[in-house]
């Protein structure tokens, strides 16, 4: 049961344009995939479950994925918010 | 007249009738299904039916709108949704359009509640995409701007984006609406439209029935219904000459830039290809303030060779003739790696090995470079600049290697221009402080306020946790600036700007009164910058500049700016 802990440094949050390729990141495994703010989780595939969290900039998330491809799909996620969702630099 | 105020979330003024906008409602009524499986599969219908209606209406949009087609698609598959829809119509044996209201009418009080206008905005945009599968759903056909016959200012509860691009674009004249805030679409696509809007006005905007004359004003925020005939003329003169203080802006953008009493400021341009280098002239520039040469490394697979490079630069100096093209040698680092460069890693690479630093221990990176840049300097007036400068020794040793290349270029029989200008650009705090002794060393500055401000500020500008300390027109730069100014021209030096401080219209004010020579900027803000220049007087600007350098935020500068200026104020307002 991998867990992953990663900020969201981009200046709209996890909202927008953030949001959307998140979603569309984690459609892309098969494992079932958790994302918690606080006390919010959301299924990290849905975007409605994703912006209910109000995941502005600074918010930490905790990402938990079950199943066969779950290492795989921390580790998408992962680089995806590290690399300010494409945008750096 | 009554007036009613709201956020502006468009600039613009437009004057006509009003139109009110009614969202087209689905009456929904739960119904006992008898075949579930069948009633899922004409839910699936209506979502495959929706998502090509969104293909259709946002297929060509880009940027903003493609971010809005991209949420509403995501939303048509959002598993939770769909589950939902799914469960509600399998095990309580509902209708779809009931199962789906209700689903959707969870997420929708959810994001409401959160208190967050951009959140708000996204329950909207759920509204939005429910209503378009509700309407397949039913068969409905009626269209709510049916009545729209005549150029109107739309007045509505909320507009969706479907709702806004549904309307014909040439009877809208600008938008009003009692919800929303300066980010909900409408304003997007207001924006986007070139049409005003005023959003968040509260319901008494839809108790003025259609056909109301109104004046709109998405500059100041207002919504003027039913107004006196002067007011109308006051506004309309002022539409008429915003209007043409634009176009004059572009009229005269080719012409040299003198203040009102006839202080010179030079206009340049900061490029970074050669197809920049003719939209730059285009746009007015005077000639080249900055010349990234990086281009060139990016699209290499390797090092681009010296008769690349040649025939890149001579090209550029070609479009500018006799104008300056100031090039900035390269200027690569551990925080702009070369793919094919295997740069060691850094545990601070803004602190690291970049710019000059990088060239002077790597001195087969930049000699192809400057050995063309000299070549082609010939017969055009190219000047050469290096980055990331911190100390004296760094200018010598870099002025030797421009010897050597010419002394080497003279053997080999090259014709080169009998002098070439070089100078540093001021980026670090070490290079402003020491920027006397700098001075006696090269031709002049170019004040680099983007790595300048980072360095100044102690803030990465890539962290956005600290972005804040490095944005808009910070003191203790400005400071920095003003004994920059003082000690190039203690030693009559050129000094310029070519960070992004000189793109922005409300501090250009102060940059001209802190005594810079040349601005240069990106080729787009050229014919605006010129005209801002040209309200100004070299008095007004060096009292606005000495009150600057005792603010203590750049929050206060701007404000200053906004007082002392108002000619800018006005401007940027309609702009």
């Amino acid at each position: 049961m991998p867990d992953l802990i990663v900020t969201v440094n981009h200046k709209v949050g996890l909202h927008a344009r953030p949001a959307a390729l998140f979603v569309q990141t984690a459609a892309k495994f098969k494992c079932s995939i958790k994302v918690t703010v606080g006390e919010r989780t959301a299924n990290a595939k849905s975007i409605l479950s994703v912006l209910t969290l109000g995941a502005g900039q600074g918010a930490v998330l905790a990402i938990h994925a079950e199943g066969e491809d779950a290492d795989q799909a921390l580790a998408a996620l992962g680089a995806l918010v590290r690399s300010n969702f494409g945008e750096e630099g | 007249m009554k007036i009613l105020r709201g956020v502006a979330a468009s600039p613009g003024i437009a004057h006509g009738p009003a139109f009110q906008f009614r969202q087209p409602s689905v009456h929904v009524k739960p119904v006992t299904v008898e075949d579930s499986a069948a009633e899922w599969r004409r839910f699936e219908a209506a979502l495959h039916l929706a998502k090509q209606q969104l293909a259709e209406i946002y297929g060509s949009g880009r940027g903003e709108l493609a971010d809005i087609f991209r949420a509403h698609a995501l939303m048509l598959e959002d598993p939770e949704l769909l589950e939902a829809v799914r469960s509600t119509i399998q095990e309580r044996s509902l209708n779809a359009e009931a199962a789906l209201s209700k689903a959707a009418e969870a997420y929708v009080q959810a994001l409401e509640s959160l208190g967050d206008e951009y959140l708000r905005a996204r329950a909207v945009d759920v509204r939005d995409v429910t209503n378009r599968l509700l309407r397949i759903l039913v068969g409905a056909t009626e269209n709510s701007a049916a009545g729209l016959k005549a150029p109107s200012i739309i007045l509505a509860g909320d507009l969706t984006p479907s709702d806004t691009l549904h309307l014909e674009r040439s009877l809208v004249l600008g938008f009003c609406t009692a919800e929303g805030g300066a980010t909900s679409h409408v304003a997007i696509l207001a924006r986007g439209m070139g049409r005003p809007a005023l959003v968040g006005v509260g319901s008494d905007v839809l108790a003025v029935p259609s056909g109301t004359p109104v004046v709109l004003d998405g500059n100041e925020g207002v919504l003027l219904v039913d107004p006196d005939p002067d007011v109308v003329t006051a506004y309309l003169s002022r539409q008429a000459e915003a209007a043409a203080s634009l176009s004059e802006a572009r009229q005269h953008s080719h012409e040299l830039t003198y203040t009102r009493d006839g202080h010179r400021v030079e206009i340049l341009a900061n490029i970074g290809s050669e197809e920049e280098a003719q939209a730059a002239l285009q746009a007015g520039a005077e000639g080249v303030g900055l010349l990234r040469t990086e281009f060139l490394y990016m699209r290499s697979q390797g090092l681009p060779g010296e008769e690349e490079q040649y025939r890149a630069y001579r090209s550029i100096v070609g479009v500018f003739g006799q104008r300056p093209v100031i090039l900035r040698t390269l200027d690569i680092g551990g925080d702009k790696p070369l793919a094919y460069l295997d740069l060691p890693q850094e545990a601070n690479p803004f602190l690291g090995q970049r710019g000059i630093r990088l060239c002077l221990k790597r001195p087969d990176l930049i000699r192809p470079q400057l050995r063309a840049a000299l070549r082609a300097a010939h017969g055009g007036n190219l000047k050469l600049m290096f980055p990331m400068v911190a100390s004296v020794a760094e200018v010598r040793a870099a002025r030797g290697l421009v010897e050597a290349c010419r002394a080497e270029l003279q053997a080999e029989g090259h014709s080169l221009a009998s002098r070439l200008e070089i100078g540093v650009m001021v980026e670090t705090p070490a290079a402003g402080l020491m920027a006397d002794k700098l001075a006696a060393e090269v031709d002049f500055f170019s004040i680099g306020t983007n790595d300048l401000s980072q360095y100044t500020m102690a803030a990465d500008r890539t962290n956005a946790e600290v972005a804040s300390l490095t944005a808009g027109p910070q003191p203790a730069v400005l400071r920095l600036i003003a004994s920059v100014v003082a000690a190039a021209h203690q030693r009559a030096k050129r000094v310029g700007l070519c960070g992004e401080l000189a793109s922005d219209l409300a501090t250009i004010p102060v940059l001209v009164g802190l005594g810079l020579d040349e601005l240069s900027m990106s080729g787009a803000v050229i014919p605006l910058a010129k005209h801002v220049i040209r309200t100004l007087t070299l008095d007004q600007v060096q009292d606005l500049a000495r009150r600057a350098l005792e603010a203590t935020s750049a929050d206060e500068v701007l404000r200053l700016v906004a007082e002392r200026v108002p000619a800018v104020r006005e401007f940027l307002s309609r702009a």
